[in-house]
């Protein structure tokens, strides 16, 4: 067991990085699958001094959930921002701050949210506090800027809370 | 058959043009530097993904062969943007507002961007 896991530091990324080298030859041969199996155990091994630790993914069906919910919601909010971008006027445009305080504290959980809130068009995250407490998040059209934070930690962090601690 | 194809090909293509352009439009039209950051965000999602079902459905269904390589281009704008979004917008604190001029950072205080010791930022000063 300590053998397997001194070979294969992370097997997640293992498998991702033999997914990713199939789709890039993009024809699924034998070939292909061989040699990303070897990128596979070759550069997490050579990589691993610098990930010391692995994110621990606790709820994989929770983690589809994410994906389809942060999917549909890029789609809804590209409709919102692009009638914002078309049909408001600028001065009736109400751009925010907003001040979201985390309850996520590993690392990889805060970059998945900060990233998902910058993909998500209407909201751009800019910046951690000193301690990485809480999150700064700019808002294009936010009339009530408490709705949005609580927008946001209800479908995103929630969600994430539950994937990685 | 292929007509069928073709038409839904098309629709993607044309949603990822309206896309593509309320996004470029977004960027003259708002005026602050922060909501300009906005406007890149919807060309890299639905506009780019609205090209890249059109060309997964073009091989499959008028190829007959599956790409998904158009997958990665995704996984790559999804872990890219993001990045420089926040480069930029950390450049606009750090040059455009005050600790006062932001919301509370509750518990910690300050902001990342404006929490430097002062000796770092001395010889910035003197540079510019």
């Amino acid at each position: 067991m300590k053998l397997l896991r001194r070979v294969f530091p992370h097997p997640h990324l293992t498998i991702l990085l033999t997914i990713v080298w199939v789709l890039l030859a993009n024809a699924p041969s034998l070939n292909s699958v061989v040699f990303g199996l070897i990128l596979g155990i070759v550069i997490p091994f050579i990589t691993q001094p610098y990930w010391p630790d692995r994110p621990i993914l606790r709820n994989w069906p929770m983690v589809v959930e994410y994906i389809l919910v942060v999917l549909w919601d890029i789609v809804v909010a590209n409709f919102t921002v692009a009638r914002i971008i078309l049909f408001k006027r600028d001065a009736d445009r109400q751009p925010n701050w907003v001040c979201i305080p985390l309850e996520l504290r590993s690392p990889e959980a805060i970059t998945v949210l900060a990233g998902t809130i910058t993909m998500t068009p209407g909201t751009v995250s800019c910046d951690l506090s000193a301690q990485g407490h809480n999150l700064l998040v700019h808002c294009l059209d936010a009339p009530d800027p408490d709705a949005v934070r609580d927008e946001i930690k209800h479908r995103y962090e929630r969600r994430l809370k539950e994937i990685f601690e | 058959m292929t007509e069928f194809w073709e038409i839904v090909i098309a629709f993607f293509l044309i949603i990822s043009g309206i896309f593509g352009f309320v996004g470029s439009f977004g960027m003259i039209k708002l005026k602050d530097p922060m909501s300009r950051l906005h406007a890149p965000t919807k060309a890299t999602t639905l506009g780019v993904g609205g090209v890249l079902i059109a060309s997964i459905l073009h091989s499959l269904a008028l190829e007959h062969r599956l790409s998904l390589h158009e997958l990665l281009i995704t996984l790559f704008l999804f872990l890219t943007a993001p990045v420089t979004a926040l480069f930029i917008a950390k450049w606009h604190i750090h040059r455009h507002e005050t600790p006062e001029s932001l919301p509370d950072a509750g518990e910690d205080g300050k902001w990342a961007t404006h929490a430097v010791p002062p000796e770092e930022d001395a010889p910035d000063q003197t540079a510019t």
